[in-house]
């Protein structure tokens, strides 16, 4: 059954024919061609395909396309303003919070969500928030530490001293 | 997945409606059908989405009582002002299912409703002792819950929200499966004006209640009166996480530390 | 300043942060089909028939292939890159490895049929049309089991008692004659657990058959480019170097999985021909689990023999380890040269004897995981030590002092045929204990007791063999593959550099690292470098990145290439600045005529060499671009020590890593952010390995029973703690930047030195060993048999 989905992603409308089936992943991935959302596993346990759905963070894996219709989506190509990165992005390159790269997206999108409900997490908050996101690179180390200095930045708040 | 036909009725009716194709399926914040579906292990023919039905969420206050709404996410019961005043126990617990994404998706009623052995609703639901609410009638805890993965739901029967009553004071205690972060053992103990109440979830194969703790802690309501009362393990869940014996021990310990928490 | 030691941003964030890398799974090609592999459901079972009538006539599908396709096409099976000989000298059974079945399945997983459709969902859908006659014969699993008489025999005529090879090393009967004149002996049965990498981007690979020219050009995700370009087009599908093309884009992950020529590698490249399409196939996670070649699995009985003097005379260990059902790409050297020529560690053991028997089973091939054989090494040394020391009454890290190799010893020669060539253990040692607090220990765990916790603290000492390796080498130990690495450097008409390397990164930062090399090499900034890896049509050649060769190997390369680029560029400067070829001095960026301020930048030679005007044609070629090849002359040595400190709770099991040391030699460190990254994910996945992850299959049915991450524990951030770290730098002797690299210590040191801190922890109750992973229930019943003496709240 095709079903007509029309939603707004990362700012601008979008409007594609889906089967029932479809997942919001594959139609950000495959219709939509934004590859920046990727696919780690098949149980909703990674967090590699981590999106913003009207502002909240929801695995894209596990949302049909057709339950996005008239939704606003945001994915890590929208987070940036032009060339310039945001400041959990530029956090991240600062502590070296990605190796691989491929849960990376996942990451930032989490934690953009952490800081919007808790603008000052503590290491503990920031490790559990991260339940839902695996990585198998970094162990986790740098990718605190960036949050964190993110959190900061976003704040407007002195960097803590760098470890 | 297989191909299925989607729906996004706007009415409780229009979805008992669709239900009358038995091979229809309701789908919540579908963090446990989707994933389902996913491995087909399902197939239906539609999905009825309970998404756009209006007066599903949302949490008030009711006198002694704290109405959820059966659409309402998990984070909303998290975060909301009302359940953590009202009732902590339930927001912590609403805190520890999944993680913050599914949280984010995942509503009660679809949690309930699923009745998966290893969810956390089920044990504040039967430990608090509860009404859900249906389309069709109010169901009492303790007959809403019927096995693995079984409810008292009949056809076309859809919950529409919970209607849990404040406690003097309660607590869950999970410990997680440390590959799925389900519950392993997790253990609701609240003390009401009606007496106190143990339920116990991720242990066997529907949420169950220790009567022999809830008379040991109706006497006398510390960690000691039930340090002595062993669960039988003959019928717990045994995998390659957590052997019967084990999780036996574990309701044990997660109920004397939940007892210890409600002080 | 020198980029060499600096903490440079890496330059590839930008994309992966931005969204704007390109893995394996983002590329479409123009009309391509999609694959979906059906897989066995059993783990030993007999093929009667396939009947893929009904899937062929399915919406959307475009073509089943079984392996009677590929028979008739006279595919060859997956080649193994390692031959092992028997303590007999006979060699290794060798079956064959099918890229498609024809008449049996080996494992749950194991590759039936390939259906190409239109789409995903339409190939999966028809998938479930095909029927398959199976006859399901009982399996076996673990290795043990595998050598008991009666037990199911996976390859019954080729490998009969299911025994690929038994092979040994070292003196036995130096090792027997020490033993008899020990004052103590000590002995340890032990388990190195099954381990499942999990990658995180899935495996995927895309074939594409262009007619006009006859080039084939997979797209895969893939450590070693080359190398699947050499073993698929030489052994399985007879397609020359020069018409295969194989491109390993971004990859996310690959901790050795990614190393091996797997079958849907050949199946798509095969497919796209026939069927005039390209052919995509992406693993989901429950195939990658199924599919991609699994680490460890060993089950060991270790003996140490001590003189009076808690001196180490002697070690003897024996070994029993499992290769899945089918031999993959590498799977036979871990156990073997990976492993045994570890067991001297960081110690003066003057004799060593191992033996390994290698064996079938019904299960997924095993094969290099990070670390790949040193863990293992290194796990029952350091807990054979341990139990020495406890036994002894002696404080683990005294021991270990006694017996370390001396910081003025080396060149040292081990029993077990490496020569390390430089080191300093006790330094590493001194190290991690000031940095843990080693001698405060005891006051924390009694303040744990009071507060009804278990609290342990571990060393663990480390040695690995890195920078794989001299191809003379390997070659006389059975490699059927040279280990070098090259290197192209391209100086540009206006002076930038294009580096063409062998070396493929996959999170390791090369694109950085190599630049910071090439910056410092040749005096230009970084900006004005472009690292270029992954692709067979751009690479002159490669033999890939695992084992920690990365820098110590593929920078050799790069700095002799570097070499040859300056000695070509003197040589043209000398001629534009009249001067002698050896009165030219080359220093940053410059060529100058030495004592004077007579120079010509790099660039100027460069447009020279490409605008050759003025230039000695007699002399030189036009042009300024070389390759290197570089074949190391050693092994590097990257050592080190890390401490563990943990906490149990009694009541529950649950253990809580309080904090993790690691003070590494690394040699030579070119970007410290960088190697500090590395050592924070080899960490985190040893303690995995000790703590969380094991592969389980039934025992009687062969199912995989860790088949998602709802089974199989992968560790998560609030699992781990900060870990603190230091290094300490001897330098590689033998190649010219002194590295040793860094990618595995972390997977290496971290196991043991969790497993002694947790039978630290456990001693009070009498406790020898626990095996990995320690998982609660396992802690809690260990704790239970011992009697806790604890009270319980």
């Amino acid at each position: 059954m095709q079903k007509t989905v029309s939603l707004t992603v990362n700012g601008k409308p979008a409007t594609a024919t889906v089967e029932g089936r479809t997942l919001l992943v594959q139609l950000l991935r495959e219709i939509l061609g934004l590859t920046g959302t990727h696919v780690g596993c098949d149980t909703s346990q990674c967090g590699a395909c981590v999106v913003h759905v009207d502002g909240e963070a929801v695995k894209s894996c596990t949302l049909l396309a057709v339950q996005a219709e008239g939704r606003n989506i945001l994915t890590i190509e929208g987070v940036a303003t032009g060339d310039t990165l945001h400041p959990m992005q530029e956090a991240f390159r600062d502590n070296h919070a990605l190796q691989c790269g491929f849960c990376t997206p996942g990451m930032v999108m989490s934690a953009l969500d952490l800081v919007k409900n808790n603008p000052n997490p503590s290491e503990r908050e920031i490790r559990e928030y991260l339940e839902g996101n695996l990585c198998r690179c970094t162990g986790y180390h740098n990718i605190v530490l960036a949050i964190k200095a993110g959190a900061d930045a976003m704040r407007g708040a002195a960097p803590a001293a760098a470890e | 997945m297989y191909e299925f036909d989607y729906t996004r009725p706007t009415s409780l009716d229009d979805a008992a409606g669709g239900l009358r194709d038995a091979d229809a399926k309701l789908v919540a914040g579908g963090m446990t059908l989707i994933p389902t579906l996913k491995m087909r292990l399902a197939k239906p023919s539609q999905l009825i989405d309970l998404g756009a039905i209006p007066g599903l969420k949302g949490i008030s206050e009711d006198g002694d009582t704290i109405v959820i709404g059966a659409m309402t996410r998990h984070a909303e019961v998290n975060r909301s002002a009302v359940v953590k005043r009202a009732i902590p126990a339930l927001a912590a617990l609403a805190g520890m299912i999944g993680d913050p994404a599914v949280r984010n998706r995942g509503t009660i009623g679809g949690s309930i409703a699923n009745n998966d052995p290893a969810a956390d609703y089920p044990a504040a639901v039967v430990g608090l002792n509860a009404i859900v609410r249906t389309n069709k009638r109010e169901i009492a805890a303790d007959s809403f819950f019927t096995g693995l993965f079984e409810t008292a739901l009949g056809d076309g029967e859809i919950v529409t929200g919970v209607r849990f009553p404040k406690p003097q004071a309660a607590n869950y205690q999970k410990f997680k499966n440390p590959a799925s972060r389900y519950a392993i053992v997790g253990v609701f103990v609240a003390r009401t004006a009606g007496g106190v109440r143990v339920a116990v979830t991720g242990a066997g194969a529907c949420v169950f209640r220790v009567p022999a703790m809830e008379a040991a802690l109706a006497r006398s309501f510390t960690p000691d009166a039930i340090k002595d009362i062993a669960i039988p393990d003959t019928d717990l869940n045994s995998d390659i996480h957590a052997s019967a014996e084990y999780r036996a021990h574990l309701v044990g310990v997660m109920a004397r530390r939940a007892v210890a928490a409600c002080a | 300043m020198p980029s060499i030691g600096t903490p440079v941003r890496r330059r590839e964030d930008y994309r992966f942060l931005t969204g704007q890398g390109t893995y394996t799974d983002d590329i479409n090609r123009p009309g391509q089909l999609h694959a979906y592999i059906l897989r066995s459901p059993h783990a030993n079972a007999r093929i009667n028939a396939i009947d893929t009538s009904a899937a062929k006539t399915a919406p959307g599908v475009v073509a089943v292939f079984t392996g009677a396709d590929m028979a008739a096409d006279g595919i060859g099976g997956l080649p193994c890159g390692w031959l092992i000989n028997s303590k007999d000298g006979s060699p290794m059974k060798e079956p064959a490895h099918p890229v498609l079945v024809t008449d049996r399945v080996r494992h749950v997983g194991d590759h039936v049929a390939v259906v190409l459709a239109e789409s995903l969902a339409q190939a999966r859908d028809a998938a479930e049309k095909i029927a398959v006659d199976y006859a399901v014969e009982p399996a076996v699993v673990d290795v043990a089991a595998a050598l008991q008489p009666g037990a199911p025999q996976v390859w019954p005529a080729e490998a009969p008692g299911n025994v690929c090879y038994d092979w040994h090393l070292g003196d036995g009967a130096a090792v027997d004659a020490a033993f008899a004149t020990a004052a103590k002996i000590v002995k340890l049965d032990l388990v190195n657990n099954r381990l499942i990498p999990n990658a995180m981007e899935p495996r995927a690979a895309i074939g594409e058959f262009n007619r006009a020219t006859g080039e084939h050009t997979l797209y895969t995700t893939s450590q070693n480019p080359h190398v699947i370009r050499l073993l698929m087009g030489a052994f399985v599908l007879h397609i020359p170097e020069a018409r295969l093309r194989v491109v390993a884009p971004d990859v996310g992950g690959g901790f050795g999985s990614k190393i091996y020529h797997y079958a849907e590698e050949a199946i798509v490249t095969w497919a796209a021909p026939k069927v005039r399409r390209p052919v995509k196939w992406t693993a989901e996670r429950s195939e990658s689990f199924m599919s991609d070649a699994h680490g460890r699995d060993h089950v060991t009985h270790v003996e140490l023999a001590l003189d009076a003097g808690a001196k180490f005379l002697a070690l003897k260990v024996s070994t029993i380890a499992n290769m899945g059902a089918y031999l993959s790409t590498f799977a036979t050297c871990i156990p073997t040269y990976l492993y045994g020529t570890l067991l001297a560690g960081t110690y003066t053991t003057p004799a060593v004897y191992v033996e390994t028997k290698a064996v079938f089973t019904h299960t997924v091939p095993v094969d290099a995981y990070r670390g790949a054989g040193r863990p293992e090494a290194t796990f029952l040394l350091e807990r054979i030590v341990d139990l020495a020391a406890d036994e002894l009454g002696l404080d683990p890290g005294e021991l270990r002092r006694r017996n370390f190799v001396a910081a003025d010893a080396f060149p040292y020669q081990t029993p077990v045929a490496l020569q390390y060539d430089s080191g300093d253990y006790q330094t590493t040692l001194r190290m991690a204990q000031e940095a843990a607090g080693y001698a405060g220990f005891e006051a924390r765990r009694q303040e744990a007791a009071r507060r009804g916790k278990l609290r342990g603290i571990g060393i663990a000492t480390y040695i690995e063999a890195c920078g794989i390796a001299p191809s003379a080498v390997v070659g006389s130990l059975g490699a059927r593959a040279g280990l070098f690495e090259s290197a192209a450097v391209r100086v540009h008409p206006t002076g930038s550099v294009t580096i063409l390397t062998g070396s493929h990164s996959h999170g390791q930062g090369h694109e950085t690292t190599f630049a910071q090399l090439v910056s410092d090499g040749l005096g230009i900034p970084i900006e004005s470098i472009e690292i270029v890896h992954g692709d067979t049509a751009k690479i002159p050649y490669g033999m890939g990145t695992y084992g920690s060769r990365s820098i110590a190997v593929g920078g050799s390369a790069i700095v002799k290439a570097m070499d040859k680029v300056i000695a070509k560029g003197r040589k043209i400067a000398a001629h534009l600045l009249e001067a002698s070829e050896a009165d030219v001095e080359f220093k940053d960026g410059a060529f100058t005529v030495a004592g004077t301020d007579r120079s010509k930048t790099l660039g100027e030679v460069a447009l020279t060499a490409y605008v050759p005007h003025n230039f000695p044609h007699d002399e030189l070629e036009p042009g300024l671009d070389e390759t290197a090849f570089y074949d190391p002359k050693n092994f590097t040595f990257p050592s080190g020590a890390h401490i563990a400190e943990v906490e149990i709770d009694p009541d529950t099991g649950h253990l809580t890593v309080i904090n993790f040391t690691a003070s590494d030699d690394f040699g030579r460190i070119i970007n410290p952010m960088i190697v500090a990254g590395q050592v924070h994910g080899g960490l985190a996945q040893g303690i995995g390995q000790a703590l969380l992850e094991g592969c389980v299959y039934d025992k009687a049915t062969g199912q995989l029973l860790t088949g998602s991450y709802n089974d199989y524990a992968m560790p998560r951030a609030d699992d781990l703690p900060n870990f603190a770290l230091s290094t300490h730098v001897t330098l590689c002797t033998h190649n010219p930047l002194g590295v040793k690299g860094c990618g595995e210590a972390g997977a290496i040191g971290a196991p043991a030195a969790i497993a002694n801190a947790i039978v630290d922890a456990l001693k009070p109750l009498g406790v020898r060993h626990v095996e990995m992973p320690a998982t609660p229930e396992k802690l809690w019943r260990v704790i239970q048999e011992h009697k806790a003496p604890l009270a319980a709240e």
